[in-house]
């Protein structure tokens, strides 16, 4: 009977638990600032429950079951107790240690600093190792190592967006103008979705990336590729891609190619999502986003490249995907 | 009794209060027969066409709450619409952008067009019955305000039929709204201008109702709750309102001149808007919620029939609650990297407001723990409203910890937060209220079968809509996302919450189809749920005369505590049970004890109102479209056609001082100064316009301290006092002002510009001298009338106007000599900004000027009945200080502080 229970119970956990996570749920943290905060949230949760039960237990108690007349003083005494008392106590404790973890939450970073700028509907990402003044310059794309804390400095384009990984910490608004900040601590290695979380225009839905969270010392590879000029090949896909003026908007590291409006395309084929997080980086899906960019994004600024024919596209995608 | 300050009215005569023998004296049925008769032909409403000449409180609020109820459904069905589309992954019902206008018109237009304006019609339908009053002070102001809100509702919401409406959310964030194409963000600013402008003259009429409109005795702490809570939300309005519309003064000045208050590259701020609007926004929620809370407290008793426990308790709170809601609004910003220290302060004001609201909440509960509690159908909608409102409210707790809320800000579990709280604390206590107050209105009950069906459809519905929102937001979706893709495991959470939306929809097909099915029942009982409070004295066969005779009245419950006071009301033994002049009229009474001050003629039916609100409304419609010629002629011809309807309308000379109001007392017919209900409305007015004024000053000195280089941690010095200092600002215009230029004097910044140039510093000057000389000759002309010099008072009307022009153009041309270009950078721009919203003001100054020069001309104004000078003077005196404040701002601040 006993066995039975807990088993029940451990199903009934592991539906709720499979219920909850998702690429990007909050409950899927593999950041400190992420675990404190569901700390923070599973207590203010069992608390708000019990509260809401004690509460409208009672008003169903005094409306349904009509227990006799209570004289005035007494009553009075509930509103002190029920409206003063109790609030003061449990919002005194709730603050004391909700505000506490602020600090940590926004501390400062051990190192590395990533500038984030969010354009429409796009993110530039721009690494600054220690001591370094010349970025890394990638997109759409945010690498991170796991243990220490990542400062991110974070920029806006020409509209406000919100710059938000759920499994990692909070969001940070990013506004033209201005640079905010926050900091990342993230400890589990895996990847985690965020999103644009402020409305930013037509494809504000449109607006995620990837957080990919590595070892350190596999964080460290990555960067120095990174960091390193494209292998681009010779051949059609790059006649086509010179051809068509695609340099003028992106730059590719290593070729002429050296346009700012768009994202940075030098390591394009090693992210793992393409058009800032919308669709998978597969070669069909780089042709559909070529050929039309706007039927899948409303309000991209990228032209639509229709009139190359399919082996045109083909050739290009495949050019493109080989930018590792 | 003591005379009325500052005027010369005579004072009333006769005994007050009235004694229970008086009360006992039978009035002879043929003398209460051509009584009635003509209080009847002279309440009567029109017919025919004519019917919308009306402007009886019954009328109008009535047609408010309808057109109000209209809007909200309209709002309600892009709502479904929006559920449909995110009923599954990669929908493509809706496209990008028209969801986009259809999510940006169902927040707009659930607020600014359903939920305040509700606020106003409940109130118009329902306070001068539960103050037993004929009317409202101003009929005309509520017909006017309700026939703007009309016009800019459906231009507003119409705009979607033209795929125009606009689709930078309700917020209007700039730069995205200012920089958008199309016409969408022109039409928000000015519609909702246009209605925000009609829901201030709406709260300027219930304030003054609240304070001088009182039966005689009721004392302010003998009020009805209800009461208590329209003078708070009235004064909320009344402060919240004017902020947005600074914002939006500058925001339009931004897409339609190019002032480039919001642009960075030019010295502007996004956050300034955000500051302004959620100035406005929060103390918006409270607005909103307050309203349906004094619903609660007007149910509560009759179900426990028993007088409220804690009444002063309660109406503490809602005094606290208004004031504290006004201090909460950086926590719509907790993700815009305002500094640690800021974030402490907004999260635990924002915590310390659960207090005066458990202490209401409380205070209904105890109520109904010392009652004998009967669970009539209106209680079970509280008992709902309170279930889904305590979760939103416990939501609340947790978002506000600011560390919490940078995970869920903007997620769907703020949009679970919000439709919890607006549902328990708005949707389900106003529909209560309406099954309550039904029998009030129509004189019909409305079906307790299909209430319970619709209760019970609307309760499931909602929560199955949004309770499983909570964890869509957790799961990480995020809020104004028109879709999402199917892998992230959003999909089955927001396939419940569509069929949850369409039950709820099934809810409100079922109310709405029993408040407006044909009902063929008899007449209700005249009390039927047993209530104790005095709009339960109504009249079952519809009379439009409000009450027949005005009690007096010395109990909070005076149904319960008052011996035979119903039967005396009918039979006319209390006050006012005639209408011997042939006009409508009403008691005025003391603010603070009820003591019966004057007998008020209130405006009948008339079509001025509706030209004056068709003109209003092209004044700012016309813009929209850049038609800045008709415009102009539309916002003359609105001010002439008011003008007419206070000449023809307001502060008539009677025909005698004194009229008999019955019980013996004898009261003064006309009334100037702070006795009357004009100069209280200009007063409450212009705390709300200062209001306004104060929003423009702050934006100058948030400028000022936010610098133009941002490094983050020098705007972090700069945002956190700036908050604390627009919390005083906002309810104290010019003490904020002192303190905030004093505050910033040491803050070294470069705004303005380095090398920038300053306004022209002797014409500024002489801008102020000449202002100050038209301030003065204004109230020497009311001084000169008061003593029977009316040769002077007519030479000084005459030179008043004169100066003000110069004013006027000595302003304009301070910064216009010194080559300002407002284009060029913020500075300039927010300096003209100040010169034109005060010479706006001049222009209003010059009205009063020669409305008052021409009453003394042609004899609308006397040395007795001088009502129209006091007002004029009371305006100007608010007109002094700013044009003092501009000069200062425009041309000794930037010389003074660099």
């Amino acid at each position: 009977m006993r066995d039975r229970y807990r088993a029940g119970l451990g199903l009934l956990i592991l539906t709720a638990s499979a219920g909850c996570a998702g690429p990007q749920s909050v409950f899927s943290a593999g950041g400190a600032d992420a675990l404190q905060i569901n700390r923070l949230f599973t207590v203010m949760l069992v608390g708000a429950v019990l509260l809401w039960l004690s509460l409208n237990g009672l008003f169903l108690y005094v409306t349904r079951r009509r227990p006799g007349r209570m004289s005035r003083k007494l009553a009075e005494g509930v509103i002190i107790g029920g409206g003063i008392v109790l609030p003061l106590v449990v919002l005194t404790a709730l603050l004391s240690w909700g505000l506490s973890i602020m600090p940590e939450q926004r501390a400062p970073g051990d190192g590395l600093r990533v500038r984030i700028t969010g354009e429409e509907f796009w993110w530039r990402v721009d690494y600054y190792p220690p001591g370094s003044e010349e970025p890394v310059v990638s997109a759409n794309e945010l690498r991170l190592p796991a243990g220490p804390r990542t400062e991110i400095e974070l920029l806006a384009g020409r509209v406000i967006h919100s710059f938000w990984v759920p499994g990692l910490g909070g969001k940070t608004d990013m506004i033209p103008g201005r640079t905010t900040r926050m900091s990342l601590e993230p400890v589990t290695p895996g990847i985690y979705r965020g999103q644009c979380a402020e409305f930013c225009g037509a494809s504000h839905a449109l607006m995620a990336m990837n957080a990919v969270v590595l070892e350190e010392a596999a964080f460290a590879r990555w960067l120095e590729a990174e960091a390193a000029p494209a292998r681009a090949a010779e051949g059609e896909g790059q006649a086509i891609f010179f051809r068509e003026g695609c340099g003028a908007c992106h730059a590719i590291r290593g070729t002429p190619a050296a346009g700012v409006v768009g994202p940075d395309l030098t390591h394009l084929g090693s992210r793992t999502t393409l058009a800032a997080g919308i669709l998978p980086m597969e070669r069909a899906a780089m042709v559909s986003w070529i050929a039309n960019a706007e039927a899948i994004k409303p309000g991209v600024r990228m032209p639509a490249y229709g009139h190359l024919s399919k082996a045109e596209l083909e050739a290009l995608a495949a050019w493109l995907e080989a930018l590792e | 009794m003591r005379t009325v300050r500052d005027t010369d009215a005579p004072a009333p005569e006769g005994p007050f209060p009235p004694t229970e023998a008086m009360l006992a004296e039978p009035v002879p049925p043929e003398v209460a027969e051509a009584q009635a008769d003509r209080l009847r032909r002279v309440w009567a409403t029109p017919k025919g066409w004519r019917y919308w000449s009306a402007v009886n409180n019954t009328e109008v609020g009535v047609w408010y709450a309808l057109t109000a109820l209209a809007f909200m459904l309209c709002a309600g069905v892009l709502a479904l619409l929006m559920r449909v589309q995110l009923a599954v992954p990669d929908n493509d019902f809706l496209s990008a952008d028209r969801f986009n206008q259809f999510f940006t018109m169902h927040g707009s237009a659930m607020m600014f067009l359903f939920a305040v304006p509700m606020f106003e019609a409940i109130s118009i339908i329902l306070l001068p019955s539960l103050l037993g009053a004929r009317d409202l002070p101003f009929p005309r102001l509520s017909a006017y305000g309700y026939w703007c809100f009309l016009i800019g509702g459906v231009f507003v919401l119409g705009s979607i039929l033209f795929d125009a409406a606009p689709r930078s959310g309700w917020f209007m964030y700039p730069p995205l709204a200012t920089q958008d194409e199309g016409l969408g963000s022109d039409i928000w600013l000015l519609g909702l201008s246009f209605i925000e402008v009609a829901s201030i003259a709406a709260a300027v009429e219930l304030i003054v109702g609240v304070l001088k409109c009182r039966p005689p005795g009721m004392r302010v702490n003998l009020m009805p709750l209800y009461a208590w809570y329209v003078l708070v939300v009235g004064g909320m309005i009344l402060f919240a309102f004017p902020p947005l519309i600074a914002g939006d003064l500058l925001f339009e000045m931004e897409r339609g001149f190019d002032w480039p208050f919001f642009d960075p590259e030019r010295g502007g701020d996004p956050l300034l808007w955000q500051h302004l609007f959620w100035i406005f926004g929060h103390p918006e929620v409270y607005i909103i919620f307050l309203p349906s809370i004094a619903l609660a407290a007007m149910i509560v008793p009759t179900a426990a029939r028993t007088p409220i426990v804690g009444y002063s308790w309660i109406v503490l709170s809602a005094v606290g609650t208004g004031f504290i809601s006004f201090g909460l609004w950086v926590h719509h910003m907790f993700t815009t990297g305002l500094p640690a220290l800021s974030l402490g302060f907004f999260s635990a004001a924002s915590e310390a407001v659960v207090i005066p609201t458990g202490i209401q909440l409380f205070a209904f509960v105890a109520t109904l723990m010392v009652g004998r509690v009967k669970m009539i159908l209106p209680m079970l909608w509280i008992a709902g409203g309170l279930a889904v409102f305590t979760a939103g409210g416990l939501t609340g707790v947790m978002v506000a910890i600011a560390p919490f809320d940078w995970q869920v800000h903007d997620t769907y579990f703020i949009v679970a937060h919000l439709h919890y709280t607006l549902f328990g604390g708005m949707v389900f206590p106003v529909i209560a209220g309406v099954y309550y107050f039904y029998p009030v209105i129509a004189k019909k009950t409305l079906s307790e079968r299909l209430g319970r069906w619709s209760f019970w459809l609307l309760f499931t519905g909602f929560n199955v809509t949004f309770l499983p929102m909570h964890l869509t937001g957790l799961k990480g979706m995020p809020r104004r996302v028109f879709t999402y893709p199917g892998h992230v495991g959003w999909d089955w959470l927001n396939l419940v919450s569509t069929v949850g939306a369409f039950v709820m929809a099934a809810g409100f097909a079922v109310f709405v189809w029993d408040l407006l099915r044909p009902k063929r029942e008899k007449l209700t009982e005249r009390n039927p749920w047993g209530a104790g409070t005095l709009e339960w004295t109504h009249d079952l066969e519809d009379e439009s005369w409000g009450v027949r005779s005005i009690p007096y009245i010395d109990t909070r419950y005076p149904v319960w505590q008052q011996q035979q006071l119903v039967d005396r009301m009918d039979a006319g033994r209390f006050y006012l049970p005639d209408a011997e002049a042939g006009r409508r009229e009403t008691l005025v009474t003391s603010v603070i004890d009820g003591r019966p001050l004057q007998l008020l003629r209130i405006g009948g039916p008339t079509w001025k109102t509706i030209w004056a609100a068709i003109f209003t409304g092209g004044a700012f419609i016309f813009p929209t479209f850049a038609w800045y010629g008709p415009a102009i002629v539309s916002a003359v011809l609105a001010v002439a056609m008011v003008v007419w309807w206070l000449w023809t309308g307001s502060a008539e000379i009677p025909e005698n001082e004194m009229a008999d109001v019955g019980l013996g007392l004898r009261l003064p017919i006309y009334v100037s100064g702070s006795g009357a209900v004009g100069w209280w409305a200009v007063w409450i007015t212009m705390l709300g316009d200062s209001t306004a004024f104060a929003s423009l000053v702050f934006g100058v000195f948030f400028y000022w301290t936010a610098g133009t280089d941002y490094p983050p941690a020098g705007a972090a010095h700069a945002d956190g006092p700036l908050a604390l200092v627009t919390m005083l600002g906002d309810s104290t215009a010019f003490a904020s002002l002192v303190f905030g230029v004093f505050f910033y004097w040491t803050a070294g910044t470069d705004y303005p510009p380095a090398g920038a140039a300053h306004a022209d510093g002797p014409l500024a000057l002489a801008a102020l001298a000449l202002g100050a000389a038209s301030w003065a000759l204004t109230l020497a002309a009311r001084e000169a009338n008061r003593r029977h010099r009316t040769g002077l008072a007519r030479l000084c009307l005459s030179a008043a106007p004169l100066l003000t022009l110069a004013t006027g153009a000595a302003l304009i041309a301070s910064p216009h000599v010194a080559g300002l270009e407002p284009t060029e950078h913020v500075y300039p721009a927010s300096m003209w900004v100040l010169v034109v919203w005060t010479v706006a003001h001049l222009i209003a100054g010059l009205i009063f000027q020669l409305y008052g020069l021409a009453g003394l001309i042609f004899g609308r104004i006397t040395p007795r009945y001088d009502a129209p000078l006091w007002n004029s003077a009371l305006f100007w005196h608010f007109l002094g200080l700013t044009v003092l404040v501009t000069v200062a701002m425009i041309a000794g601040a930037p010389r003074v502080l660099g």
